[in-house]
């Protein structure tokens, strides 16, 4: 059974794996057959489809792990995700829908700390055998401006 | 430019003061000459305004402007700005209107942006009111001239700028024609805050010479390393240009093939590559092509991926880029799929233009204290002609040129 408390820490594992830098952890969070995608309110608003990140699979998340490493340039950055409770729609035996806020705070190589993003995770949850993956999760961001760029996935 | 001390050295175009980015009172010239000067500025696409009191919300340079659609199914475009006391029109984004009010003392205007109400005109009880001389239609936000070319919405401030065909230019018109064939459907709108100055961006846009060195994406993940056919053109006034390239299919099936029998790069191939496995829908060729019109627009095909960009300055070290992301009315759901999948190469997180977010702020913070120096633009030469090859900058001298040539500036000092 899928209950709040395993959704909550699932969530904490999830973010600690993105604010720790264990960037190759991020993937496995999600089913092999996937969605993953940032927007915003506005385009969520019109039913806009169009991601800043669009991802339909596990395997394009372990490529966007892969051109961060290896291929795209930024300066050094970290995020603290703040997440808060999720509120759960529906949760059974088999998967769980639920959305839950998120605050992310960037930590730049300079030592500056700005609030970069807010918004909510919409998320659908599958149990694999006796492990929970994410579906589907599109973070919709409360801001339609992202500053400089979205290196590291919310 | 009275009290202007930006020295301009070098030859011709290869020099540009790093002062450019960061003097103030050159940002005030520019506000004036550029963007509400004999320019041709985007405002948004006539898809954005379906009907009778459709608006938009947008700016030129800083000032901002309403776009709106008139029952006449004119596009009508005027300063985003009260005639009474300067407040702002419209709030919103867009939506739909009758009319326009002014929130603070409720004075109103039609969609031609016309003053038609003022409200107590005559006074409460024979008490205060207009003085019987005051006459509205002398007052109103100043209008902007519009021309629609392909969809897209230009607006200009001035009286002497050319028609639109005639400031893009036969090879820049045809080459927008190229995408925007027929109704486009927008998918998705984006801003990415950049921070440095507007002309670092766009700049950024025209320099096909950091692209392979600047973007490894392709590079590294061994999708389109090979030698590409392509060109740079730049348009008579230089402000404008397109960089182009194609992608040789047959090429790169050898590339893959024999890519296929060294396992040790493995890490190093994409896990799914239908993030780039696009179709082919223009009979060219052209895989790539990069597209800006003078001063702040931007159009963009990559591969199946459109969009049109709009830079705006936001502050002597902010700019704000507007990111539209377009698919094709008549698309099926299969190649709206691709594009979905595709728009991850670009924008603030994409694979490719996340970086060109990141180095006009390199650049900004890089000459801090180096206002009396300049950057070096020589590759390819001093001129700004079309070229087949594309370590060049000769599209960034071309800004320049027709940047110098709106601001007043001549060669040497201004
Ligand atoms: S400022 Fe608009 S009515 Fe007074
Ligand atoms: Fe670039």
């Amino acid at each position: 059974m899928i209950d709040l408390l395993r959704l909550c820490a699932f969530n904490a594992a999830y973010a600690q794996a993105i604010d720790n830098d264990e960037l190759e952890r991020w993937p496995s969070f999600f089913a092999e057959r996937c969605l993953y995608r940032i927007t915003n309110v506005e385009n969520e608003r019109e039913g806009l489809p169009a991601g800043i990140v669009y991802a339909d699979s596990r395997a394009m998340l372990e490529d966007r792990i892969a051109a961060l490493r290896e291929a795209n340039i930024y300066e050094r950055q970290r995020y603290r995700h703040l997440l808060g409770i999720p509120v759960v729609a529906s949760a059974d035996a088999g998967g769980a829908v639920a959305t839950t806020p998120f605050l992310v705070a960037r930590i730049m190589a300079t030592g500056e700390t700005m609030v970069f993003a807010s918004g909510e995770y919409r998320d659908r949850f599958v149990l694999a055998g006796d492990q929970l993956l994410l579906a589907e999760r599109v973070a919709v961001c409360d801001s339609t401006v992202t500053d400089t760029l979205l290196a590291l996935p919310l | 430019m009275s009290e202007q001390v930006i020295q301009w050295h070098g030859a011709g175009l290869t020099r540009v003061p790093y002062a450019v980015y960061t003097d103030a009172a050159m940002a005030r010239v520019e506000q004036e000459r550029v963007f509400r000067g004999a320019t041709w500025n985007y405002l948004c696409l006539d898809v954005d305004l379906p009907e009778g009191g459709s608006y938009r919300t947008t700016a030129v340079g800083e000032t901002p402007v309403i776009v709106v659609k008139d029952d006449d199914g004119e596009i009508y475009a005027f300063e985003n700005r009260c005639a009474h006391r300067g407040a702002l029109l419209a709030l919103e984004k867009s939506g739909t209107v009758k009319d326009f009010q002014c929130v603070y003392h409720a004075w109103s205007y039609n969609r031609q942006g016309d003053l038609v109400g003022v409200a107590f005109e005559k006074g409460v009880k024979g008490q205060g009111g207009m003085p019987a001389s005051f006459c509205k239609e002398e007052h109103g936000p100043r209008k902007l001239r519009v021309a629609v070319f392909c969809g897209l919405v230009f607006g200009s401030f001035s009286e002497d700028v050319p028609p639109i065909e005639e400031y893009l230019g036969e090879e820049i018109c045809a080459r927008i024609e190229r995408v925007l064939h027929k109704p486009v459907q927008v998918i998705g709108r984006f801003t990415q805050a950049l921070p440095n100055n507007w002309k670092l961006y766009v700049e950024n846009v025209r320099d096909s010479y950091h692209a392979s060195l600047l973007h490894l994406f392709f590079t590294t993940f061994e999708l389109n390393r090979l030698s590409q056919k392509g060109g740079v053109i730049v348009d008579e006034s230089g402000g404008h240009h397109v960089s182009f390239s194609m992608i040789d299919p047959a090429a790169a099936d050898a590339s893959y093939k024999e890519q296929g029998l060294r396992s040790d790069h493995d890490r190093y191939r994409l896990k799914d590559p239908t993030v780039l496995a696009g179709f082919t829908e223009y009979d060219d060729g052209i895989t790539l092509q990069i597209l800006s019109v003078f001063p702040g627009f931007v159009l963009q095909q990559i591969q199946n991926c459109l969009a049109v960009r709009q830079v705006l300055p936001t502050g002597q070290d902010r700019t704000e880029l507007n990111w539209t992301y377009l698919g094709y009315a008549d698309d099926t759901p299969e190649q709206r799929g691709m594009r979905l999948k595709q728009l991850n190469l670009v924008g603030p997180a994409g694979f490719i233009s996340m970086e060109d977010g990141a180095v006009g702020g390199f650049v900004q913070r890089g000459i801090a204290g180096a206002q009396e120096l300049e950057a070096i633009v020589e590759m390819g030469g001093d001129g700004t002609e079309s070229s087949e090859g594309r370590a060049t900058e000769t599209s960034v001298r071309g800004f320049w040129k027709a940047y110098r040539a709106h601001m007043g500036i001549d060669g040497g000092t201004a």
